[in-house]
C-alpha cells in the first residue's frame, strides 16, 4: 500500500490504474481465501495481543514508569536503567550465575541425548528398544515442583536416598554444588525426550550403508562412528543454533523453587530477579530493561551462531 | 545363492512376470525399473536372510555390546529407581523409609500417608482448579491452532510466508515479564482463571508442527477431489482434513494438556487469591516453602512423617499424567519428527 501511494504522488494517471488494479487483486484474493483467513483469524488475533504488543512495551525500558500512563507512558529517561543494571553491585554474580548454569545445562543436555540416541539405537530387539524409549521419556512429564521436591527430599542429609551419602550438609545449601545439581537433574529429567529428534534421523538412514560398512570390515564401533554419527551431524548443527538463543534463559521455574537462603549467591539469575524487581518491588522500567537486555544477548548470541554454522557447516535456521 | 536360485525358477512369481513385462515397454522409466536401477529402497527387515547363519562377531565387538547393553541397562535403572522408590515410600512405614531399609519393595505398609493427603482441602481445590484449567485450555488451544496450521498449510495461501516469519519471530524475541504483566492488568484477565487460557491460546512451535503435519501426511490429491466435489476450504477441513489427522491432534493434545497441568508461573505470578491457586502452586506451598532448606540433622526426625505425606501428594499429583502417558506414547516419536522439519 505505502508503495503504491508513494508513486500515486509521481504519477496520477498511471496510478489510479495501478491502485484499481490492486484493488480488484485484493478484493480478488479475498474472494478465494476469505475462509483461509477466518480459520488463521483466531490465532493472529492472540499472537497480535499476547506477542507483539508487548513488544511495544519494551519502550518502558527507556522511560519512568507512570501507573496514570499506561503501558508506555512516563517520561523519557534513555538508558538510565541499562547504566543502573552494570553499576549494580549484583551485576557481576547475576551475570556469573546465568552463564555458569546455562552453559553446563546447554553443554550436558546436548552430549547426553546425542549419546542416549546412539546407544537406544544399537538395541536390535524392537521390543525393548520401545520400552527403553517409554522408560527414558517419562520423567519429561513431571513437574518442576515436583522434580524440585525430589530433589529436596532425595538430598535430605542422613535420611534421603542420596543424601545419607554426602555427609551432614545439604547439597540444596552448598554454593559450589548446587549447579551439579541443576543440570544433573535437567538431563535426567530431559535426556530421553531431547533423543526422541536424533532417534528419527538415525531411523532413516539408508541400510545399505551399514551392509557396505559390514563388508568393508567396520565392527561396531565404527559403525556407530563412520555411519550412525554423520547420519545425526545435520540435527545436531540446528539444534546447537537454536539453544545458542537461550545462552542467558535459565528456566525460571526450576531455579526460583530450588533458591534458598544459603544458596542465593549461586542461584540468582536474571530471570529470578527479573521477577523480584518487577513484580514483588514494583519497578516496572528497571525489571523491563533488565528482560531486554536478556533478550537482546540471546539475540546475537543465536544470529552469531547461525552465521557461523551457516559458513562452517552450511546448515542454518534462516 | 540359493535364494536368488529359488526366485527365478518360480516363473510364476507375479513380481518377476511384471518386470519381464516392463523389460519389453516402450516406456524408458519403466524399463529402468526393471533393471533394477529405479527399484524402491527395501527396509533391511524385508531382505530374506538365513537364520540358521549366525554373523560372525569379533571380540572386539562382543565387548562393545556388552559395554553398551550394561549401559543402558544402568539409564532404565537410574531413570526408573527414583520414580519407584516415591511410589513404594508413599505407602511404606515413614521410619523404616528414613532408615534406608525400604529399597526395593515397600515394608510396614501403611496408607497414613494418603489419608492425609486425602483429607486436605488445598489439595482438591487446586485439583479442581488444575482440571478446569487445563480442560478449557486445551479446547481453547485446539481451537485456535490447529484451523490456523491448517489455513498455513495451503501453497496456493500466499500470505502464509509473511504471516509464518511474524510467527516465528516471537518464538525468539518477546516483551518480558513486565510488560506482559501491565498488559494483563489493563486486559483485567490479571487473578482470573482466563490468565491461564488466553495469553498461551497460540503456541508457535505446535502451530508448526501441525502445519507440516497437513502438509506432509494429507495427500495433495484429496484437495483437488475436495474441489472437483464443490467443497469450500470449511467442508474441506473439517470434512476431510480432521478426521484424517487424529494422530497429530493426539499428539498437540498431549502437549498442551501437559503444558497446562505442570503450569507453575503463570499461577505464582498472576494468581493472587489462594482460591483460584491451581495445582502446582498449591504443591509449592506444602512441598517446599513448608519444608525449609533442610540442612540440618537434628531436624531430619521431625521431617520423617512429613516426607511421607509429601510422597503422597508427589503421586497424587503426577498419576493423571502417568496414566495417560502409555496411550499417547505411540504418536510421540511422529509428532517431535514433525517438529524437526524447517518451519
Amino acid at each position: 500500500m505505502a508503495h503504491s501511494q508513494a508513486r500515486a504522488i509521481q504519477a496520477p494517471t498511471a496510478a489510479n490504474r495501478r491502485k484499481t488494479g490492486l484493488l480488484n487483486k485484493i478484493a480478488d484474493h479475498f474472494s478465494r481465501y476469505w475462509q483461509l483467513w477466518i480459520l488463521a483469524s483466531p490465532a493472529l488475533f492472540f499472537i497480535a495481543l499476547f506477542a507483539y504488543v508487548p513488544m511495544w512495551g519494551i519502550l518502558l525500558a527507556f522511560r519512568e514508569f507512570n501507573p496514570s500512563q499506561g503501558l508506555t507512558g512516563g517520561a523519557w529517561v534513555g538508558m538510565k536503567y541499562f547504566t543502573q543494571f552494570f553499576h549494580s553491585p549484583l551485576f557481576g554474580e547475576i551475570m556469573t550465575n546465568t552463564i555458569r548454569i546455562s552453559l553446563w545445562t546447554l553443554v550436558m543436555g546436548f552430549i547426553f541425548p546425542i549419546i542416549l540416541a546412539l546407544l537406544i539405537n544399537q538395541i536390535g530387539s524392537k521390543k525393548v528398544k520401545g520400552f527403553v524409549q517409554t522408560i527414558t521419556y517419562m520423567p519429561h512429564f513431571i513437574s518442576v515442583v515436583v522434580i524440585v521436591s525430589m530433589i529436596n527430599i532425595f538430598l535430605t542429609p542422613g535420611t534421603g536416598i542420596l543424601g545419607r551419602f554426602f555427609g551432614s550438609e545439604s547439597l540444596m545449601g552448598n554454593p559450589d554444588q548446587i549447579t551439579n545439581v541443576y543440570w544433573i537433574s535437567e538431563v535426567w529429567q530431559h535426556c530421553g525426550w531431547n533423543s526422541i529428534i536424533y532417534l528419527a534421523a538415525l531411523a532413516g538412514v539408508d541400510t545399505s550403508l551399514y551392509e557396505a560398512a559390514k563388508i568393508d570390515g567396520a565392527g561396531r564401533l565404527s559403525i556407530i562412528r563412520y555411519v550412525d554419527f554423520p547420519a545425526i551431524l545435520p540435527t545436531c548443527s540446528i539444534l546447537l543454533i537454536m539453544t545458542m538463543g537461550s545462552v542467558l534463559n535459565v528456566g525460571f521455574d526450576k531455579i526460583f523453587l530450588m533458591q534458598n537462603a544459603l544458596n542465593l549467591p549461586a542461584t540468582e539469575v536474571i530471570s529470578t530477579y527479573t521477577y523480584k524487581i518487577g513484580i514483588l518491588n514494583g519497578q516496572y522500567s528497571y525489571s523491563t530493561a533488565i528482560g531486554l537486555f536478556n533478550t537482546l544477548v540471546n539475540f546475537v548470541f543465536l544470529i552469531s551462531a547461525n552465521a557461523i554454522a551457516k559458513r562452517v557447516s552450511d546448515q542454518s535456521i534462516f | 545363492m540359493a535364494l536368488f536360485a529359488k526366485t527365478r525358477t518360480t516363473h510364476e512369481d507375479p513380481v518377476m512376470l511384471a518386470a519381464r513385462r516392463r523389460q519389453h515397454s516402450a516406456d524408458p522409466i519403466e524399463r529402468l525399473m526393471a533393471n533394477g536401477s529405479l527399484k524402491p529402497k527395501s527396509l533391511g527387515e524385508n531382505i530374506p536372510f538365513n537364520k540358521k547363519v549366525r554373523p560372525s562377531m569379533t571380540a572386539g565387538d562382543r565387548t562393545v555390546s556388552i559395554i553398551i547393553n550394561v549401559i543402558l541397562v544402568l539409564v532404565v535403572i537410574a531413570t526408573l529407581y527414583p520414580l519407584w522408590f516415591v511410589v513404594i515410600a508413599s505407602f511404606s512405614n515413614p521410619t523404616s523409609v528414613a532408615a534406608g531399609t525400604v529399597t526395593v519393595l515397600p515394608k510396614n505398609v501403611t496408607w497414613v500417608g494418603y489419608a492425609k493427603v486425602f483429607a486436605n482441602a488445598r489439595i482438591w481445590r487446586g485439583y479442581m482448579n488444575t482440571i478446569l484449567y487445563s480442560v478449557l485450555g486445551t479446547a481453547v488451544n485446539m481451537a485456535v491452532t490447529i484451523p490456523c496450521a491448517f489455513a498455513l498449510s495451503r501453497r496456493e495461501f500466499k500470505p502464509r510466508r509473511v504471516i509464518l516469519f511474524l510467527f516465528t519471530v516471537t518464538m525468539f524475541i518477546g516483551g518480558g515479564l513486565i510488560p506482559n504483566y501491565l498488559l494483563y492488568k489493563s486486559l483485567g484477565i490479571n487473578n482470573t482463571m482466563w490468565v491461564f487460557i488466553l495469553p498461551g491460546a497460540v503456541s508457535v512451535y505446535n502451530v508448526i508442527v501441525a502445519r507440516s503435519f497437513f502438509e506432509t501426511s494429507i495427500p495433495e490429491e484429496l484437495h483437488d477431489a475436495a474441489q472437483i466435489d464443490g467443497l469450500s476450504y470449511f467442508g474441506y477441513f473439517f470434512r476431510i482434513v480432521l478426521p484424517l489427522s487424529s494422530a497429530i491432534l493426539a499428539v498437540i493434545g498431549l502437549y498442551y494438556f501437559v503444558g497446562h497441568w505442570n503450569d507453575f508461573m503463570t499461577g505464582l505470578i498472576f494468581i493472587t487469591d489462594d482460591t483460584k491457586q491451581p495445582l502446582q502452586v498449591v504443591l509449592q506451598q506444602l512441598l517446599l516453602v513448608a519444608q525449609g532448606t533442610g540442612t540440618n540433622v537434628d531436624a531430619a526426625a521431625q521431617q520423617q512423617a512429613a516426607d511421607q505425606i509429601k510422597f503422597g501428594i508427589i503421586i497424587v499429583s503426577t498419576a493423571p499424567l502417568l496414566i495417560l502417558y502409555p496411550f499417547l506414547q505411540k504418536y510421540f516419536n511422529k509428532g517431535v519428527m514433525l517438529g524437526a522439519v524447517k518451519g
